[in-house]
Parts: structure tokens; sequence; C-alpha cells
């Protein structure tokens, strides 16, 4: 406890720089994930290849990615952009499929509705898809949101700082307080993290926060005579 | 359901859709050699011909896979025809952009579409948004269909969820209603609601269209709803042809074909009382107590029973405005038992046809059917017996 209140300074640091690298790649793999899921789910070719794609990129092994991707990019080895690059590949491949299921998930006769009153492609997803397949989606983004706080910590194997410096320092040293301050934090960091996607979540879905309590109103039958 | 007197103060807030209205507020839709064959080889519309008048209902009836749903899909575009045209006031639909043409029409369906993240105001507004109206005005607007079509105004902010079937299929009529379009299409709308709420919105809706005027296409494989609702009824068969397009009472009085009387089934003679009127059926003056649950019927009144209309006995309980309560069964001798409201049938109402007369009579524990007024009061009982001889007059009169 001493170590960490004498810390504070370089541990709040940390955590910053590990929130930057775990949500703008979460930011850039919804701006990516959602027209791609779009185009698979409205074509039969594009659909194989976005999804077996998404796979493949998958099994790519996170540490393998962070050594090449400064080769292909151009970019120092400590470059930030190696990390936040190797995290939105990670979080397209998973979000892909998991918007496809969100975007699958509204109702067919909602979209004909919508269709019906003369909403045009676009329009229509953006005001109408979109919104509802929300709850689903949500619940594939906070797996990705977890899974790239734990991922940024890799990282520090290459020197980059986050959290995951604690762990590689501590280990170095032998000092088993940095070590558990650093899995805290991490852990802190990924609850953090969730409880903010859960209240965006309610804040843009008002509508599925209403009870139906109140709905049936009583009808009196026919009175008959 | 209040029926209310609300006024539509309808503004023309798309000028694409004032383009194809004629002058009572509809336009006439007319499918010219439309056929419709799906890429699996089957056709789904073969060859119709049909003309669709202005602001009247039309009901396409008809068994499920006739084409029905098809054939009001083509209007809006929803389906392509593969060939044939279909024009709107004479405007052929396929030279319109689909969007456009849809923001022109409303548009009911099953379980009414609406949005579920939109309150009820915002699901309204929805085609007057689209078509660029000033926010507080399609609120405006909004509020006013709310009341037209039988809500109230405290409903607008709620969701869609928090409604019942029926208050949704209202909303739904709202919306359609809303950016005032000539042609309104309904595929099978009140399908999904209960006995009781269907009729309420049948009845509503058929206020609503004595106010506005509109061309309604309606779709139903429900032949009760069409004969209720249609001016005219095209009844679809299977085999993809229109097998007869004619007024209801003529399709129950003279089916053209097997499949069509097959089709409207055993009860459209009872149905198609509908149609005669019950102005004939004379009224007799009804033995009536007052009733508070706790006052025997007087004697005098039991005794009149008997004298005017031959079911000794039975007495009419009504309450202090006159209207019908239930029925008191005649006293046996020596019973001193407190008296027992027996539930009456339905109710024969000043201007109902022969069919409502039929069914008091027939319904009635007594024997008598109960005839009311307009304000539901009592003004005498009705006999079976009078009824068939009203229908026979009809036979004559038609000679």
């Amino acid at each position: 406890m001493q170590w960490f209140l004498a810390n504070l300074p370089q541990v709040l640091n940390l955590t910053g720089y590990h929130l930057i690298q775990a949500v703008v790649p979460l930011v850039l793999s919804v701006i990516i994930a959602v027209p791609l899921a779009q185009l698979a789910r409205v074509n039969k070719v594009a659909s194989g290849i976005i999804l077996s794609a998404g796979s493949l990129l998958f099994t790519v092994p996170s540490l393998a990615l962070f050594v090449i991707l400064p080769s292909i990019l151009g970019t120092k080895i400590l470059d930030f952009t190696n990390i936040i690059v190797a995290l939105t590949i990670y979080a397209v491949a998973l979000l892909v499929r998991s918007t496809l299921d969100a975007l699958n998930s509204v109702d067919d006769t909602l979209r004909q509705s919508a269709t019906a009153m003369g909403y045009q492609p676009l329009q229509r997803f953006l005001s109408v898809d979109l919104p509802l397949s929300l709850p689903v989606l949500f619940a594939g983004l906070r797996v990705i949101s977890v899974s790239n706080i734990s991922l940024v910590t890799v990282g520090s194997l290459l020197g980059i700082p986050s959290l995951g410096f604690l762990f590689t320092d501590g280990l170095q040293r032998n000092f088993p307080t940095e070590i558990v301050v650093g899995i805290v934090g991490t852990l802190l960091l990924a609850l953090f993290m969730d409880v903010v996607l859960i209240l965006l979540q309610r804040l843009l879905t008002p509508w599925l926060r209403t009870g139906k309590s109140i709905s049936a109103t009583p009808r009196s039958t026919a009175v008959p005579a | 359901m209040t029926a209310q007197d609300s006024t539509v103060t309808a503004q023309p807030s798309s000028t694409s859709a004032r383009e194809f209205a004629g002058q009572d507020g509809g336009a006439t839709v007319e499918f010219r050699g439309v056929s419709k064959v799906y890429q699996t080889g089957q056709p789904a519309v073969d060859n119709l011909n049909l003309n669709i008048e202005s602001g009247k209902i039309t009901v396409f009836v008809g068994p499920s896979g006739c084409g029905k749903t098809t054939s009001l899909r083509m209007i809006n575009r929803m389906v392509e025809p593969t060939s044939g045209t279909i024009t709107i006031g004479g405007r052929d639909v396929s030279t319109i952009p689909a969007h456009e043409l849809r923001r022109s029409m409303g548009y009911v369906m099953q379980q009414a579409g609406l949005l579920p993240h939109r309150t009820v105001l915002e699901n309204i507004s929805t085609v007057l948004r689209l078509n660029k109206v000033p926010r507080a005005q399609a609120r405006k607007r909004s509020l006013e269909l709310l009341q037209t079509v039988g809500l109230p105004e405290s409903m607008a902010r709620r969701y869609p969820n928090q409604l019942s079937g029926g208050q949704q299929q209202r909303v739904g009529v709202a919306r359609a209603l809303a950016a005032d379009p000539p042609v309104l299409l309904m595929d099978e709308p009140f399908s999904a609601v209960d006995p009781v709420v269907r009729a309420e919105l049948q009845q509503e809706l058929l206020r609503l269209q004595r106010e506005l005027a509109k061309t309604i296409i309606f779709v139903t494989h429900d032949i009760d709803e069409a004969t209720i609702l249609g001016d005219r009824v095209a009844v679809f068969a299977v085999g993809r042809r229109v097998a007869q397009y004619a007024p209801p009472e003529e399709i129950l009085r003279a089916p053209v074909d097997d499949f069509v009387a097959n089709f409207v089934g055993r009860d459209r003679g009872f149905r198609r009382l509908s149609f005669s009127s019950g102005e004939s059926v004379p009224i007799h003056s009804a033995p009536t107590t007052l009733w508070d649950g706790l006052l025997q019927p007087d004697d005098d009144a039991a005794a009149a029973t008997s004298r005017d209309s031959g079911t000794p006995g039975w007495v009419l309980a009504v309450d202090a405005r006159n209207q019908p309560l239930g029925w008191l069964a005649p006293r046996t001798g020596s019973d001193t038992n407190p008296e027992i409201l027996i539930p009456g049938g339905s109710l024969f109402r000043a201007g109902d046809p022969l069919r409502n007369a039929l069914d008091a009579a027939l319904s009635s524990p007594s024997g008598l059917g109960v005839a009311v007024d307009a304000e539901g009061q009592v003004t005498g009982v009705i006999k079976a017996s009078d009824v068939l001889a009203a229908i026979d007059s009809t036979r004559e009169g038609r000679g």
C-alpha cells in the first residue's frame, strides 16, 4: 500500500496510457465493423469473405502481431500506433460477427414497415436498423472492451507503457507488491470500462426501460340487456 | 370506445401526396395486366386487371397464397411487378421514385409495425419528418391525429410496448394518415387483435372513412371483415385470379362460382341480412320494471307482458335512465325467492340491419329482442317471427 501511494503518479500515468490504448481501438473497431457487418448482411459473397477473414485474423498471436506490424506500417517498435492498429484488428475481427448478429436481431417486419413509410436505405439503416441493434451490439462491445484491456498489457513486453509495465518490472525486481498493483489496476480498469458501457447503453436505449405494467387498460365487454 | 367528434384539419404537407389526389381526397388505382413471377418460376399474381374506385374502401380477400398481399405491395413498389402497369390517379407508379411514392401513401400492417425505439408521437410524425415538415408543425399535426383515432394525448410520450395491441393499431392508422395521403394500404391490419377490439377498430375505420373519404385498399383473409368494411370486395381465388369483384351484398347474394360460394361460407344467408334495413320490423311495447337489485317487479307489469307480447311473465329490467339491464324470469306460483337478473342477448339499435334484429331476438333468454334508440334507451321489444316476415317481404320487394 505504501509503495502504491508513493508511486501513485506513475501508476496513474500508466493507467492513462492503458486506457487510451484500449479505448481508441474500441471506437475505431465500431466505425469499421458496423459497415462491414451491414455489407455482410446484404451480400452473401461478402459475408463469407468478411467472416472467414475475421476468424483468421483472430488466430494470429498478439505478440507476433506487435512485432510484425512496425515493419508493415513503417513505424518504430515503441510507437503506440502498433498497439492501436493491432488491437483494432482484433476488435474488428470479433465485432464484425457480433454486429452481424445484432443487425440480424432486428425484426424484419420493422425494416419493411420503415421501408413502406419511405425511408431510403442509408436513412433506414442509421435511424432504424442501428438503434434497434444496440442491445446486442453492446453485449459484443463489452466482451471486446475487457479483451482489449487485457491485451494492452502484452505491449509492455516491448516496452510500451501500460499497467502491464508493473508486471514486467515487478517480475524483474522480484517485487510482488508491484505485480499485485498491476493486476488489481487492470481488473479495476476493465470493470470501469464495463460500467461506462452499461451506462452508455442505458442512455442510448431509453425505450427498453419502460415497463409493460401500464399497458393494458381494462376493457368493458358489451353490456347485454 | 367513444366515437370522437373530431374534425380532421388535414393540411397537405407533401406536394407529391396531392399530385394524384382526386376531388374526394382519394385517388383511383388501376392494375393493368399486372403479373408477378418470383425466381422460383411460380407466378404470385397472374395478369391482374382491376379498377379501384377513388374515395372508397376496396377489400382484397382470399385464402393465403392467392396473391392479395403481393398485389397490395406492388402498389407502393415494395414488390416490383414482372409485367403490367399500376397507375395512381393516372400516373404510372414505376415512374415515381419508390421512397417518394411510399411517403405519398399510408401503409398499415399486421402488428402495426411501430418503431419500438420511438415514442407514439415520434412514430406518428415519421412520414412528416421524412418529408421535412418542421418539428413543431409535425408535432401539432400528430397530436391532432392521436385524437382523430380516439387516443388520449397522454399517450404521446409512451413507447409502443406500453400500449395494448388495439392501441398500437390505432397509432399505426394515425401514422399512416399523418401526411394526409390520398391512398391508404392496409395489410391485414386487424388480424392480430382479439375479436372485441377488432370489431371496435372496424367501426372506427368506417367512422374515419366517412370523414376522410380516402382510397383504402384493405387486405384480409376474413370474409366477414371484408363484407363489413368493403364498398367493393375482390375475392382472390387459388390459381391467382380474381374470382369476383363486386359490392359485398352481391357477393353474398350471388356468388359467381363454387369457389366464391365456398369461400363466403355457410352463414352467408345470415350475413347478407347485414345489407337489409331493419326499419320494417315492428317494435312492441316492452314490459319493463325499474331494477335496483332489490325491488320485485310489480304485478301490473308482469300482467302486461302476457297481454302484449305473448311470452307470459318475462319482464325487462331497466335502470333509472331506461337502459336495459337484463331479464326477470316469470314467477312460478308459490316461488318467493329473490328475483334473479338473467343477462340478456344482443341489442337491436335504431338503424341496425335485419341481421342485428334477428340476432337480438334469437339471443334473448325471453325470445324477445330488445330494441334501443341511439342513446341506448329501451324503445320496445321485437319478435323473431316479425323479423322473418320482414325478410320475406324484402325478398318479394326484390322481385
